[in-house]
């Protein structure tokens, strides 16, 4: 039976620690506000470029000149995973779902007989990959202490991607993500990069009045050299918005959950503290009752 | 019969509504957008979008290079950056210049795509500080 006082230090203890993760809980929520609006505010773009590039891809398909960002290298040989995560921790399973799956993903491909390289964006996610599969991790970012992403941090990435492509050291990219679906909920996706996929289907769906075919200025090729980079940048930046936005969505539910619990187990403690109390009284009581009656 | 002028830059959607004519500064040289005008996809150089309406420039935005798509009813340009007149700066402008400049100097000469790249940008660079200028 732990002593009155022991009981009220961890009662005080316990209590410090429900405000700081219900404190943290409030940061996590505006914050995911700020990130959710970022989110969204990048969304038109990313529709109005994939619109372009269909428009594109259709018209130099099956040109033997067309990009290699485009078609690929022809061969399937070297995989690049590009696994997002959060900076920090304190978040649930959001940073190791994306080390399960980038981790599952690579051990696949490696029973294929492929090699596998891995970049780790994120922190967390090259602390989780580098103890297990130092080997294949090539490089990694991190904003820790960033306030929030910004557009030109994913053009670095797409920029080292590209120059990795181009000195033919990969053959396929995938970015393992967080997408946020709720505040409870993040889907962990994977998205192939290069070659880069083209919905096939657009074509019939699209009514034969808006198929009208464009004209090109420079030619085709041209504009491809340059959209399929900044294609890249776009995919990669609304990976790092979805997934930051996803990030303080499970560090909400995180906190959550330990505010509750932290409050379940201070009435735990407290009822114990009553009952140890009490029990104190009366042993007393009973001795100074003893007492006087052994005194008459 | 306006045409739906759209501008989007990688972080946010700045501009979307009708106006009666665009002039928008492609690779090939300054292009003007009416309705009805025929489909095209255009790259952008550096220079600045004017927007008509009522017969005369209501307002003018500076572009440093991106896409656009043309089609009759609407013309949607895909900015990688855009700025409004008031935040040019000429210090900038010149800060760009010579940070291309640089980059375009120390790259490899036999490759052509990175060169070009960077003549690129060496040319939104100046064509920032003219319109950083002009009153």
């Amino acid at each position: 039976m732990p002593s009155l006082k022991d009981l009220r230090t961890r009662i005080n203890s316990v209590k410090s620690t429900q405000k700081i993760t219900s404190a943290m809980k409030m940061v996590a929520a505006s914050k995911l506000r700020r990130a959710q609006s970022q989110a969204e505010a990048a969304r038109p773009y990313a529709e109005r470029m994939e619109r372009v590039l269909v428009a594109l891809a259709q018209s130099v398909r099956g040109s033997p000149t067309a990009p290699r960002m485009l078609v690929g290298t022809g061969a399937d040989r070297v995989h690049l995973i590009v696994a997002v995560t959060g900076d920090r921790g304190l978040a649930g399973a959001f940073n190791s779902s994306i080390g399960r799956a980038a981790r599952n993903l690579a051990r696949r491909l490696e029973a294929e007989g492929k090699t596998v390289k891995i970049f780790a964006v994120g922190r967390k996610g090259r602390d989780l990959l580098r103890r297990e599969m130092a080997e294949a991790l090539i490089g990694d970012v991190s904003y820790a202490g960033k306030k929030r992403v910004e557009f030109s941090d994913a053009e670095e990435i797409a920029q080292r991607i590209t120059a990795m492509l181009a000195a033919g050291e990969i053959d396929v990219a995938t970015l393992v993500y967080n997408r946020f679906h709720s505040v409870i909920s993040q889907i962990v996706t994977e998205t192939q990069l290069i070659p880069v996929p083209v919905p096939e289907g657009a074509e019939q769906a699209e009514p034969p009045a808006s198929r009208a075919m464009y004209e090109f200025e420079p030619d085709e090729e041209t504009i491809l050299a340059r959209l399929l980079p900044q294609n890249l940048a776009i995919q990669i930046y609304r990976a790092l918005l979805e997934s930051s936005a996803g990030f303080y969505g499970a560090q909400m539910t995180a906190m959550d959950n330990a505010t509750r619990n932290a409050g379940d187990m201070i009435k735990r403690l407290t009822l114990n503290y009553n009952r140890a109390r009490q029990a104190n009284i009366t042993k007393e009581l009973i001795e100074i009752i003893s007492g006087a009656e052994a005194a008459v | 019969m306006p045409v739906g002028l759209e501008i989007v830059s990688p972080e946010k959607l700045l501009l979307s509504r009708p106006v009666d004519m665009v002039v928008i500064p492609a690779s090939e040289g300054d292009l003007g957008v009416l309705p009805g005008h025929s489909p095209m996809i255009v790259m952008l150089r550096g220079g600045t979008i004017r927007i008509h309406e009522g017969g005369q420039v209501t307002s003018t935005l500076f572009v440093s290079g991106g896409f656009a798509e043309i089609t009759p009813e609407r013309c949607t340009v895909l900015a990688s950056e855009v700025l409004p007149p008031a935040e040019l700066s000429r210090a900038e402008a010149d800060r760009r210049l010579a940070e291309a400049e640089a980059a375009y100097a120390a790259a490899d000469k036999m490759d052509v795509a990175a060169l070009e790249a960077e003549m690129d940008r060496m040319q939104s660079a100046r064509a920032m500080r003219e319109a950083a200028e002009a009153p």
